[in-house]
């Protein structure tokens, strides 16, 4: 722009001497000023960066001094999980299967309920009833998840035992409904935001056909965000894979390789807290289990992050 | 009587309009179940542990007996934390926020920026926790302190501050810009006395997302190093801490029926604290909003 | 009635000479005092209007005068909108479609809709025209259905190689033809038309006027246009409506086109046809 050149100009014009010469200095001071703080600016925006960095950089440092120790084979191979005990087996299975039955368990209660929400929000509900549901169901999201936990374990679970003597007190299943719940805002949230961005001319053209409105929300709405809607589902499992203090709380701490959800299990997530508060002294093999259950961890919300980006690119393509 | 006299066509209207109407409750039925949950889980907690809630408990220390057990330590560790992650992510994240919406030019850099902090936002929140422990605990040689837990929750709530920074400025109408450059005023001039005074309510109810998010967070914490059983208050930024959700974290995780109690008692009070930051939210984007009406 | 009378117009209009008793055959669609108000705000007031079966109709009038309005009256399409609200009468065939116990649903699916926007959905061609058939329960032969419809449209020729491909993948013209195959897919009756060519080159244009020639021995057909040409071009009867300092739609005059455009009866229909406002 003009004022870029302008002011270069000044700043060359420097050598002008006597009055002029005043005020390019000011001009000059400003100058300076205006770089130092868009550098100073700069260095906050590429933070994220180095953040990212420090991520994969720790991760895999750790990691790889890990498998200097340990075989890969045997880490992806074997469904023993047994670092802290004298016998030492590291096969990373027990944990994965721990967190996708929590997480798998807590997407079939989130998605149905979710995607149903938003379809009332977005084509049902009236803008009052919209208007005092759509805060409930953030502040559902906004509590905090160690309150999810006690939940769980000091309410759901003492009523599932009550439904059948097999549960036991650590398990899967109370674990999952409640982080269904704890993610169900999320899946609503996004799939609505997905579903009115359908236009409405699309609607109107359906509505012009003798359509009845459950046909122009599942026939017509729905499958025109679908990309938004898969992006939202993608994003709310890589949430749930990710969580912690709910799995850690009342799913238990026992690393079986099952998927049986009445049993005590242990997710990636709960063993890295289950490793961090004990007193594995650091640099032993123990210690490094933090970061490779942590890289694993961080490698299965990555590609399920992207996924989900992919997709919403997919979306906006249409719309947009 | 109908439109069409056709018998098969109202046969075929009738089965549509019920499967409407099943499908309508099922709606109902779903959005209803999440309100269900929440009034559960709040008259739970409530009704448990409104007894426990005193003046003693919120100035006692953590003790093996129940009935005389507070949260002092862990409230104290959680204001410092908490003030010290909101501080650093709130500088730090509006700043990023305003290079990349002000200074950055759009290419493929900005991009990746953008791109990054995107993925940062869905990463665990435990990952952080390991970050923090290795950066800021060992090779930075804070120790398990509070200033490391708070720099570690202000690298996890950066994104937050960011993306609502970066809305809130992008908000800001080019008119108003405009105006200030065609006085003659410098880019930051523009950005300090018209952007950022615009964009200030969308701002501040970033950080206050932020915020509320970091008050919280339990696992990055943990992992960092932050203790289960703390009887003394922290005394400084290198002292060792606790916090408000890990105190819950400890108690819910004992047997005893008394320390539930505990649990559900300092579960009101986060619940509190995090009500209160909600409203103060609404209420100071509402009081901004109205000033900056030009 | 919640506004006051003093400023209402009584607009009965007549087809000269045509006009006949209510029961008249002839005519598809009656609309009788109807009003529509948006809210408290009034966007057409006390509006008579019959529609002769069979032939083509044009609402002619500058713009935001409400004939989209009475257009969307018809088919009930003004439901969608919660504010909105209808008095009076529309009869079709004879029956009044605001009544208690009709379903808006049955109506558009006797009484079609072809929008400003071409607007069709982000599936294939064929699913596009099997959609109204199939949620209305059709069991026949689907492929036969959809041939029909798009030779009816002008369109087999041009798409009969991709009707697997997405309908938004077409041209503006031709995607506006799919929308008009969509709705002859369902067999209505009416068909209404909201400026259908108004977004389309005048190749397209064109196209879809021939079209709508054709249409109009098997359907009838209402269309609003702001292009006096083509009302001209196109319609058999033209009614004239606009709107006075208040906003509120009324209509001036209802004739034979012929007659309108070339002796209307009324002072602001000449002004407007001549160009002198609008």
């Amino acid at each position: 722009m003009c004022w870029a050149e302008t002011v270069s100009l000044m700043g060359q014009d420097k050598q002008n001497l006597g009055l002029l010469q005043k005020t390019f200095g000011i001009r000059w001071k400003r100058n300076l000023l205006e770089s130092a703080i868009k550098y100073v600016l700069y260095l906050c925006a590429i933070l994220s960066i180095f953040t990212t960095a420090g991520i994969i950089l720790v991760l895999l440092f750790e990691a790889i001094q890990f498998f200097q120790e340990v075989s890969i084979f045997e880490f992806l191979g074997s469904t023993k999980w047994t670092p802290l005990f004298a016998s030492k087996h590291f096969g990373i299975w027990p944990l994965v299967t721990g967190t996708l039955l929590t997480s798998v368990g807590a997407m079939l209660v989130a998605l149905p309920l979710g995607l149903l929400s938003a379809i009332y929000l977005a084509e049902y509900a009236p803008r009052r009833v919209r208007g005092t549901l759509k805060p409930i169901l953030e502040v559902l999201a906004g509590i905090p998840t160690v309150v999810y936990g006690y939940f769980a374990l000091l309410f759901v679970t003492p009523i599932l035992r009550s439904i059948s003597d097999e549960i036991m007190v650590f398990n899967g299943l109370s674990a999952a409904l409640v982080m269904g719940i704890m993610i169900l805002p999320m899946v609503s949230s996004l799939s609505e935001d997905a579903m009115q961005a359908v236009p409405i001319s699309l609607r109107e053209g359906a509505y012009a056909l003798g359509a009845t409105k459950l046909e122009v929300a599942t026939k017509v709405v729905v499958p025109a965000a679908m990309s938004g809607i898969v992006a939202a589902f993608i994003l709310s499992m890589s949430r749930a894979i990710g969580e912690t203090m709910i799995v850690t709380i009342a799913a238990g701490q026992n690393p079986n390789f099952t998927f049986n959800p009445f049993v005590p299990i242990e997710t990636m997530t709960a063993f890295i807290v289950q490793v961090s508060m004990g007193d594995a002294p650091t640099g032993t093999i123990e210690f490094k289990t933090i970061f490779t259950v942590g890289l694993s961890l961080f490698f299965m919300t990555l590609v399920m992050n992207l996924l989900s980006q992919y997709f919403v690119k997919r979306f906006r393509e249409v719309y947009e | 009587m109908a439109l069409i006299t056709d018998v098969a066509f109202q046969k075929i209207m009738r089965k549509r309009k019920i499967r409407g109407y099943v499908f309508y409750g099922l709606c109902l039925t779903a959005v209803s179940i999440g309100l269900l949950m929440l009034a559960a889980l709040l008259y739970n907690v409530l009704s448990e542990g409104l007894t426990r809630l005193s003046w003693g408990f919120i100035s006692n220390f953590p003790s093996r007996f129940p009935e005389r057990a507070g949260i002092h330590a862990a409230l104290l560790g959680s204001i410092y934390v908490v003030s010290i992650a909101g501080v650093v992510a709130f500088t730090l994240g509006v700043g990023a926020a305003i290079y990349l919406e002000e200074y950055a030019k759009k290419g493929p850099f900005a991009s990746f920026i953008q791109l990054n902090i995107a993925n940062l936002a869905g990463v665990p929140s435990i990952v952080y926790g390991i970050l923090g422990l290795e950066i800021f605990v060992r090779i930075m040689e804070m120790g398990k302190s509070v200033i490391a837990g708070g720099l570690t929750l202000a690298l996890l709530v950066l994104p937050i501050v960011i993306i609502a920074s970066s809305e809130a400025i992008r908000a800001v109408p080019s008119s108003l810009k405009e105006g200030g450059f065609a006085l003659g005023a410098t880019r930051w001039q523009v950005v300090r006395r018209l952007t950022l005074p615009y964009a200030f309510p969308g701002i501040l109810t970033g950080a206050i997302l932020a915020v509320s998010r970091a008050v919280g967070e339990t696992a990055p914490l943990i992992v960092m190093g932050a203790l289960t059983f703390v009887p003394f208050a922290p005394d400084g930024p290198l002292s060792r801490f606790t916090v408000l959700p890990i105190q819950i974290f400890n108690w819910t995780s004992r047997p005893q029926e008394g320390f539930h109690v505990n649990a559900a008692a300092g579960i009101i009070v986060l619940l509190v604290v995090l009500l209160t930051m909600n409203a103060l939210a609404v209420f100071l984007r509402h009081k901004f909003q109205k000033g900056t009406r030009w | 009635m919640p506004w006051q009378c003093s400023c209402v117009i009584n607009s009965r209009k007549v087809l000269d000479g045509d006009y006949m008793l209510t029961t008249d055959k002839d005519l598809i669609i009656e609309a009788k005092k109807v009003s529509v108000f948006y809210g408290n705000t009034p966007a057409v007031i006390d509006i008579d209007l019959a529609i002769k079966r069979e032939k083509i109709t044009a609402l002619i009038g500058p713009s935001g005068c409400g004939k989209t309005t009475l257009l969307r009256s018809f088919n009930r399409m003004n439901d969608l909108i919660p504010i909105a609200r209808t008095y009076g009468e529309i009869l079709f065939e004879g029956q009044n479609i605001y009544a208690e116990n009709i379903d808006p649903t049955e109506i558009r699916y006797r009484i079609g809709m072809v929008f400003q926007r071409p607007n069709p959905f982000p599936k294939s061609i064929y699913d596009n025209i099997a959609f109204g058939p199939r949620i209305n329960g059709f069991r026949g032969d689907m492929d036969e259905l959809v041939e029909k419809a798009l030779i009816g449209a002008a369109l087999w020729d041009e798409v009969k190689d991709r009707l697997r491909s997405s309908g938004l993948e077409l041209s503006g013209g031709q995607q506006q033809r799919l929308c008009i195959a969509r709705t002859l897919a369902v067999e209505p009756t009416v068909i209404l038309m909201d400026e259908p060519c108004s977004a389309l080159d005048p190749v397209a244009t064109l196209a879809i006027e021939q079209l709508m020639r054709d249409l109009s021995k098997q359907y009838s057909i209402v269309i609003v246009t702001h292009n006096m040409q083509q009302a001209a071009r196109v319609s058999d009867y033209t009614a004239f409506i606009t709107a006075d300092e208040r906003r509120i739609g009324e209509l001036v005059e209802y004739d034979d086109t012929r007659q309108i455009f070339t002796n209307p009866s009324d002072e602001r229909t000449e002004a407007y046809i001549t160009g002198r406002f609008g």
